[in-house]
């Protein structure tokens, strides 16, 4: 456990990308199974446990910790684990922890009566750095700056394996990864994955720039509407059914009445949308979905789910990735026309004649059928995981905005702990300022700290971690749709609410009204 | 009544002079050398021997009208008011100021810390009936380890890359030559580069008896000769450009900050050492037991958290929330 603690901290504090990609090569090298690969788990944050969670720590520390100063330190530290880790009172003759795959085996074992036992005796023989790798560990929240992809980059720098093949395979790996390490060392060949039947990375698109339009010739792309669902890949293996998030997480049991009237053999690329008759209902009724990790038969009932499939990356078995997207649209179109489908239907290609014409199409969708904006795909495409340069773009419509004062305050956490970065805004509601939403980004660094010290500055008075403030800092607040709500005391709900300006100069009287906000309610 | 001693901005009600005033006062009586606590511009002042020493180096020779040196343990008395200074251990020159009056005792702490530092005179234990005490780190988080092992840590770290230079940041008052100090009895005798902002007060440290063995200003001094070398700036310095002209360096920095690594993430420190001038919560509270006071104030810091342990304990305990301290200490001076 010593040389994966010292690992995490050294990833933690290195700001440079090449010494962390450094560290984690020497360390895959130099550790031996299966330590290493639950390392690499962690790192990848493919572990977690079944009894070890945050709130079991909470609770272990709680034991022997007054629970307002553990509160007051928490606010202050700005991250749980590390709180945990530094506020444990007992130190004993710092032995050494059990190694990585030993801790893991115990949290797995030890029956959820016994952990905070367990916890409450490690802690206490860990030194510190290890008492907050521990922590760490058991929190399962890293926030120690280093994405799976520079841990897969470690591993193809270690065996010059190209970081694309780890890629592929990567999904049907186990924990702890023993034939993915004989492969990259050379001692055992590419592990045999079931390519039909697993995730496949998913292919994203970049954002496009008015730049980037006088470059691109509209002959060579084709549109589609951007859908507000959630993006899925749905792998139909000829009697087994998975349907897989954007990660990779499996979320059929959430949706069963799709899984179980689905049919066929491929891989569907698509949006997952709740409505009856392909009708797509609110992010909304999604959202509800969503929150359960088992469907409800009222949701079912009242919420039926369908998928607007949009690409193809397997034709039965077939792997037809490399094909231009003109193909594969070809081949679903026939797959869907061979297998029909009561809960999946095509996403419509648009026909337009130039940008222009697609930038009128977008707005008319956005205002009459609250469209989030256009999807561009250059039609010579091949599907290529990751979001690489060039060939989808998506082309959102214009965000509402509108002018919100500033209520109040709460520090960050993470990267920003110590910062005033959570922000609640209201609009006036006769002489009275209500909330109507919540953001914490859309600002620069230099932005939160003028922020944080005209929050300082500016309040007037603080219930525990949030501050008042003088209702007198105006905030230009983007939002892609506004709902009712009963969350807020104005009813409103603002749907991703982000700052986009902050108005210094623009006076408090003359911020939005909530008969303002009535415009955008049920515009989409 | 102690509370009728002092009023809430430590104001001396009797003589009518203020112990570390951020406005100019008529009467100051200056714990110790740090900004926050000794400013320029008061008519006159009450202070240790070093202390004076300090204040004259940085703010030149008048920037008080009058200087009145008292040494520590010696009583001094203005009517009925008595004033005595106690070592407080947390830079050269500390003190800890006994106020007492009708038989009634008052301590204000100043800036304290319990470990022994050879840089600094060791801090005495006065017991009171009102104790002021400062709380830079009241909270429970803050444990701090001993600076040897922190040292060490830097030590491990020059041996292991011995092609990089180590930049610790240091406050340029009282802990660079506290970590220089801890660096020469750990045994580091090669020359340790300066900063041009050290050299002053490290020079006045020497003068006043505190050895720091060879000492080389950082300017001008070849890349090259710089790698494997330790070298000591004020905390700014490390992340400018400044920073430039050494290979490679290694961003380090001694403050009891350094124990949150998302606060060390944030400064961008590759090496945060753990090295307080001021008493950890453990501390805090064993002091609080020991002076035996009935009531606590409390300045400097997270007021909140020691208020509420110093009720829990049946003490009488308020915040002061003096105007002029740093909220989040981040960029005070004395860490």
């Amino acid at each position: 456990m010593k040389r994966f603690a010292q690992l995490l901290e050294l990833l933690a504090l290195t700001p440079s990308r090449t010494r962390k990609l450094n560290a984690l090569t020497q360390y895959f090298r130099e550790v031996p199974d299966p330590d290493r690969g639950y390392a690499l788990a962690v790192l990848t944050g493919a572990l977690t446990f079944r009894n070890v969670k945050p709130a079991l720590l909470k609770e272990t520390v709680l034991a022997e910790v007054d629970e307002t100063l553990f509160a007051m330190s928490y606010d202050y530290v700005g991250d749980l684990g590390e709180t945990i880790a530094l506020i444990w009172p007992h130190h004993g003759a710092e032995g050494d922890l059990p190694s990585l795959t030993d801790l893991i085996e115990l949290f797995n074992t030890t029956s959820k009566s016994d952990l905070p036992k367990l916890i409450a005796g490690l802690l206490t023989q860990a030194g510190i750095n290890e008492r907050w790798a521990l922590v760490k560990l058991a929190t399962g929240a890293l926030r120690i700056g280093v994405s799976a992809r520079l841990a897969k980059t470690a591993l193809a720098e270690m065996s010059g394996v190209d970081v694309q093949e780890i890629e592929e395979v990567w999904h049907g790996l186990k924990v702890p990864y023993l034939d993915l390490f004989a492969w990259l060392e050379g001692k055992a060949g590419r592990p045999d994955i079931d390519q039909s039947a697993r995730f496949h990375p998913l292919m994203l698109s970049n954002p496009i720039e008015d730049r980037d339009f006088e470059k691109l010739d509209p002959r060579e792309f084709s549109a589609e509407w951007k859908w507000d669902g959630i993006r899925v890949q749905l792998v139909l293996g000829g009697g087994t059914v998975s349907l897989f998030s954007r990660t990779g997480d499996d979320i059929a049991a959430a949706f069963p009445d799709v899984v179980e009237n689905v049919h066929g053999l491929g891989v569907l690329d698509g949006e997952l949308l709740v409505g009856r008759d392909f009708e797509a209902g609110s992010f909304n009724a999604l959202q509800q979905r969503l929150n359960r990790r088992v469907a409800s038969p009222k949701h079912l009932r009242e919420s039926p789910a369908f998928i607007r499939v949009y690409d193809m990356l397997f034709d039965g078995r077939e792997d037809i990735r490399a094909l231009e997207w003109t193909e594969r649209r070809r081949r679903l179109e026939a797959w869907l026309a061979a297998n029909p489908q009561s809960r999946l239907d095509l996403s419509e290609v648009l026909r337009f004649s130039g940008w222009d014409d697609l930038g009128r199409q977008r707005r008319q969708g956005a205002e009459s059928h609250g469209h989030e904006g256009v999807m561009i795909k250059l039609q010579s495409s091949p599907y290529v995981p990751g979001r690489p340069k060039g060939y989808w773009f998506k082309w959102k419509r214009d965000p509402n905005v509108v002018d919100a004062v500033l209520m109040y305050a709460q520090r960050g956490h993470g990267k920003r702990s110590s910062f005033y970065s959570d922000y609640t805004f209201g609009v006036w509601k006769g002489n009275e300022i209500v909330p109507i939403g919540k953001a914490y980004f859309g600002f620069t660094d230099e932005e939160l700290k003028l922020l944080d010290k005209w929050i300082r500055a500016n309040t007037t008075a603080a219930f525990g971690p949030v501050r008042e403030v003088k209702k007198e800092l105006v905030f230009e607040v983007a939002f892609d749709s506004a709902q009712e709500s009963t969350r807020h005391k104005s009813g409103v709900a603002l749907r991703f609410p982000r700052i986009s300006r902050i108005r210094w100069d623009k006076p408090a009287a003359e911020a939005a009204t909530l008969e303002d906000m009535a415009v955008f309610i049920g515009a989409t | 009544m102690a509370t009728q001693i002092l009023d809430r901005n430590l104001h001396i009600r009797a003589i009518d002079a203020y112990i570390d005033p951020s406005v100019p006062r008529e009467r100051a009586i200056i714990t110790h050398g740090h900004a926050d606590h000794a400013r320029s511009g008061h008519k006159a002042v009450l202070a240790t021997p070093d202390t004076i020493a300090i204040m004259k180096v940085r703010y030149g020779e008048d920037c008080a009208g009058s200087f009145e040196a008292l040494d520590f343990r010696v009583p001094y008395r203005i009517d009925d008011v008595t004033i005595t200074f106690f070592p407080a251990g947390h830079i050269l020159g500390s003190a800890q100021v006994l106020v007492e009056q009708s038989g009634q005792r008052v301590v204000v702490t100043g800036d304290y810390k319990r470990l022994a530092d050879r840089t600094a005179q060791p801090y005495e234990l006065v017991e009171c009936d009102l104790l002021v005490t400062e709380a830079t780190f009241g909270l429970p988080v803050f444990q701090h380890p001993h600076p040897n092992v922190e040292i060490a840590r830097l030590l491990k770290s020059v041996a292991d890359q011995p092609e990089r230079s180590h930049l610790v940041g240091c406050y340029a008052l009282g802990k660079a030559q506290r970590v220089i100090a801890l660096l020469r009895d750990a045994g580091w005798d090669a020359p340790i580069y300066l900063h041009g902002a050290m050299l002053r007060l490290c020079a006045l440290y020497e003068e006043l008896g505190v050895p720091l063995g060879d000492l080389r200003p950082a300017l001008d001094v070849p890349k090259a000769e710089l790698a494997g070398q330790i070298v000591i700036a004020p905390p700014s310095a490390i992340r400018d450009r400044w920073s430039r002209r050494f290979p490679d360096p290694v961003t380090c920095q001694a403050s009891g900050w350094m124990s949150v690594k998302q606060r060390a993430r944030q400064a961008l420190v590759e090496l945060p050492l753990v090295i307080s001038d001021h008493c950890d919560w453990g501390e805090l509270g064993q002091t609080i037991h020991e002076t035996r006071a009935e009531t606590v104030w409390v300045t400097h810091g997270r007021e909140d958290a020691l208020v509420y342990w110093c009720r829990k304990q049946g003490l009488q305990a308020e915040p002061l929330n003096i105007q002029g301290f740093e909220d989040d200490g981040g960029e005070g001076e004395s860490e």
